[in-house]
């Protein structure tokens, strides 16, 4: 559905995206995750037509979009802070690209109804933006932005101004509205859970360039490299190679290959304890274990234990 | 925002008597500045105005050459306001949005019109359009040249009152609209011109006050014909120093009222521009 | 291409309206002959006239300055009934025309005035000398330090003041050490332009000063004077002086300009 072969793009002096290509299936929902600086809201704006590449193709739905501009290629955009027309009510700004199409009002209306239910927003039609919170604000944006039944949704850190609850109550929601619609969509996030929790697909970015485009799964399991196995979810390492917190041994007495750690504190997240130990060479190591293993070896904080890779990766 | 408010509030209630002190001298500094500086003269002229009686002040308002003379200014007075919006935030767009070699001494000149004296800038426009004119173009002591003349003193107006809306505008929004669909004329149109809107019509405003009131520049070009080219200005001028005192406060009276009448409109767009914020 | 057509409609108006008048002053001066404009401005009454005009300001620039200072304050920093009305007071010489200031302060001290009389009687002349000169430069320029000061004041907020103040800091210690500091540039550039707008009035001068020649004639009535006098040469050799002035008044302006950010 969405292919961007070779794109490159430079600020200045800073290479923003450096010989990106990747592929976005229809209907699915994928998210371009990496550190600030790797390129990943460039690369959303880049198909959505908001910025031209300085080299590479885009096409979209079959159809060579490089040079198109943004009005006529379909996309819905949703930007980090709402963008939101201040001086419109709500569903003003929802029925915007219908009425700027020239739909008869009925229609306009009927379709705002619609997004209206859709994205839980009813009885603040009327209002202005500046009279929503910042939760509400998104969702309109997101109504604004579906209005149009465009081909593809593009979300530009969606989330990222929002606080911490709201943010994980429109994740769930996205994922599902994006079951209902099943329009293809691709968002772009720093928050490594947040991709791994609603995304089919996820490319990693880092410094302009792909490190590795996969589902969840694969990405966790099987790494491209290190700095995949580092940013997507926790890893330690132990001289050439990376161990994942859960595939440490943890022994109460040193036995043989074991290294001896302190620990630090212990986090208690649900089923799971998460311990924070230091090594023996001062590098922070995190462990992961069940509840009833820690319980099992009576594990305090301040209590040197020692530890053993029982897997482990090597790039 | 509503801590900080709430902090002088309480402030203000449990007031030291130093601080209460310090209000009381420094309000009746300006309160004496103002009155005998600004308020006074002004109290004098409409106290002029009237020492005739009513019917004297609605006779000299209504001589024909007076009503001509505030008849023309009014009219070119709205179509230099008109010309200032259109081309004051092209300029003023120009300037924010747009990126050229030497756009700091473009930002520069527009303040020209402030920086130089009035008289100067009507001599000039003579010299352009008049009997020697090297452009050969020959409107000197026409409306046009007034309308010319008014339009230079007036330039920095509208530019500069749209300049830092524009400036402050998140292009967020216009982005939304492209990416929705909107043209470009669209997108300015719907998106841009209703937030600098206000920006546009305080300089507008301010344009047209200047303009009604202008002197300096039209003095040496209008060549005061009554009835063609004389502004309410010129007029007033030509009446105080001929004596007729009654009849120049009567007409200065209404530039007055115009001018009070310009304030409050741009003080109530303020008003009315920060209305979706207090929402 | 369509940035392109607005950045040539745009030059074309500020070609037309501005910069061609601009060109005048120094094809005139040109074409007159730079010896004849020369004489004009080592003329005594030119000499004195631009001696009047630099007296006036000299008075009216500080006084504004004060007075922009102090009514900043109080605007922003206190609060008081009638805001509106000093705000509109001190705005009101931006959209009065300048005849009609003259004609205020002319019947004010006229021989039918409030206070004619009295100036009379005790044989201070108001009318037609310096005072009037004066007291209408100052009418006309009162708005420019103010309207710097408010917005720059508002901005700053009050903290630094506060934690002058406990830190141990008196009210006048505070203000000179702290608020005086932190508005020195809006002071500064609104100074600037109070000068460049006293230098320049025009038509509230020429109401009550009565334009006689080497008494109480400013630079900008000598314009006049040299040019219905049909002394073309005069004229612009006076007007490239103030040209010369405004360009660096310019200057000025654009060097001390408060905000920054982009082009304002």
């Amino acid at each position: 559905m969405i292919t961007a072969t070779h794109v490159s793009k430079r600020f200045g002096d800073f290479v923003a995206l450096d010989d990106v290509s990747i592929e976005v299936a229809t209907g699915s929902l994928t998210a371009l995750l990496g550190p600030s600086g790797s390129g990943k809201s460039t690369l959303l704006r880049i198909i959505a037509g908001l910025e031209r590449p300085d080299a590479g193709e885009i096409v979209l739905a079959g159809e060579a979009a490089t040079s198109v501009p943004p009005q006529e290629r379909g996309v819905g955009f949703v930007f980090q802070h709402y963008a939101a027309f201040k001086h419109m009510t709500v569903r003003d700004n929802i029925g915007f690209a219908l009425k700027i199409r020239k739909r008869p009002r009925a229609e306009i209306r009927a379709r705002v109804d619609e997004l209206i239910e859709l994205v839980q927003l009813r009885g603040f039609g009327h209002r202005f933006p500046a009279q929503l919170s910042g939760g509400q604000r998104q969702r309109m944006a997101l109504a604004r932005a579906l209005a149009a039944e465009p081909k593809v949704l593009l979300l530009d850190e969606p989330f990222g101004a929002l606080d911490a609850r709201v943010r994980t109550e429109l994740r769930t929601w996205l994922r599902r509205l994006h079951e209902e619609t099943h329009t293809t969509t691709v968002f772009v996030t720093h928050d490594q859970e947040e991709a791994m929790e609603v995304a089919d697909n996820v490319v990693v970015m880092n410094r302009g360039r792909v490190e590795q485009a996969a589902s969840p799964r694969v990405l966790y399991d099987t790494p491209a490299n290190a700095f995949v196995m580092s940013f997507v979810g926790r890893a330690n390492r132990f001289g050439e190679s990376w161990v994942r917190p859960h595939d440490l041994e943890v022994t109460l007495e040193p036995n043989g290959s074991t290294r001896e750690v302190q620990i630090d504190r212990l986090v208690h997240v649900g089923h799971e304890v998460r311990a924070e130990l230091t090594r023996d060479d001062g590098e922070p190591v995190s462990l992961q274990l069940t509840r009833d293993e820690a319980e099992r070896l009576e594990l305090q904080p301040g209590q040197i234990v020692y530890v053993r890779p029982v897997r482990q990766t090597v790039f | 925002m509503e801590g900080r408010r709430l902090a002088s509030a309480s402030a203000i209630v449990a007031l030291p008597r130093s601080e209460r002190a310090g209000t009381a001298l420094s309000l009746g500094f300006v309160t004496t500045y103002l009155s005998v500086i600004v308020a006074l003269p002004i109290a004098a002229l409409v106290w002029a105005a009237r020492a005739d009686g009513l019917s004297q002040f609605w006779f000299w308002v209504s001589q024909p050459e007076a009503v001509a003379a505030l008849k023309l200014t009014l009219a070119v007075a709205a179509l230099v306001a008109l010309t200032n919006a259109v081309f004051g935030t092209l300029l003023a767009w120009v300037l924010v949005r747009d990126d050229f070699r030497g756009k700091p001494l473009v930002n520069a000149v527009i303040d020209l019109p402030f920086a130089l004296p009035t008289i100067v800038a009507g001599l000039l426009v003579l010299a352009l359009y008049g009997p020697d004119s090297p452009v050969h173009v020959h409107a000197a002591f026409t409306r046009t040249a007034i309308y010319l003349a008014l339009l230079f003193v007036t330039l920095p107006f509208v530019v500069r009152t749209v300049q830092p809306v524009l400036y402050e505008l998140d292009t967020d929004m216009e982005e939304a609209a492209r990416s929705l669909g909107a043209r470009e004329v669209v997108v300015f149109v719907r998106i841009v011109l209703p937030s600098i809107l206000p920006g546009i019509l305080s300089g507008v405003a301010m344009a047209f006050a200047r303009a009604v009131g202008e002197i300096g520049a039209i003095t040496l070009i209008s060549g005061d014909r009554p009835f063609h080219t004389e502004v309410a200005s010129v007029w007033i001028l030509n009446a105080s120093q001929s004596g007729n005192g009654t009849g120049a406060a009567a007409v200065a009276v209404l530039l007055l009222a115009i001018a009070f009448a310009v304030l409050l409109g741009v003080g109530g767009l303020r008003f009315f521009a920060t209305r979706h914020e207090r929402a | 291409m369509r940035r392109l057509s607005l950045r040539f409609a745009a030059f074309g108006y500020l070609l037309v309206i501005l910069l061609g008048p601009l060109a005048m002053l120094f094809w005139r001066i040109w074409a007159e002959g730079l010896g004849k404009a020369w004489s004009a401005l080592i003329d005594a009454d030119t000499v004195h006239a631009f001696k009047l005009t630099l007296e006036v300001a000299s008075i009216a620039v500080p006084l504004n300055t004060i007075f922009g200072i102090v009514v900043g304050l109080a605007v922003v920093r206190r609060r008081f009934p009638g805001k509106g009305v000093v705000n509109a007071f001190v705005d009101l010489p931006l959209a009065l025309s300048p005849v009609v200031v003259g004609l205020s302060l002319f019947l004010l001290f006229g021989r039918t005035g409030w206070f004619g009389p009295w100036f009379t009687a005790h044989g201070i002349q108001v009318l037609f000398a310096l005072p009037a000169i004066v007291l209408v430069t100052v009418f006309v320029s009162v708005p420019y330090v103010a309207r710097e000061v408010i917005p720059t004041l508002r901005e700053l907020g009050e903290e630094q003041e506060q934690a002058a103040h406990t830190l141990g800091a008196s009210g006048w210690q505070a203000f000179w050490r702290i608020t005086l500091p932190s508005i020195r540039w809006a002071v500064i550039y609104g100074v600037v332009v109070t000068t460049a707008r006293c230098l320049g009035e025009y038509g509230a001068v020429a109401v009550v000063s009565g334009s006689i020649s080497g008494r109480t004639e400013t630079a900008t009535l000598r314009v006049q004077d040299y040019y219905e006098n049909l002394d073309q040469a005069g004229a612009y050799g006076v007007a490239l002086m103030l040209g010369l002035i405004a360009i660096v008044v310019l200057v000025l302006m654009t060097a001390f300009r408060p905000k920054d950010g982009a082009v304002r």
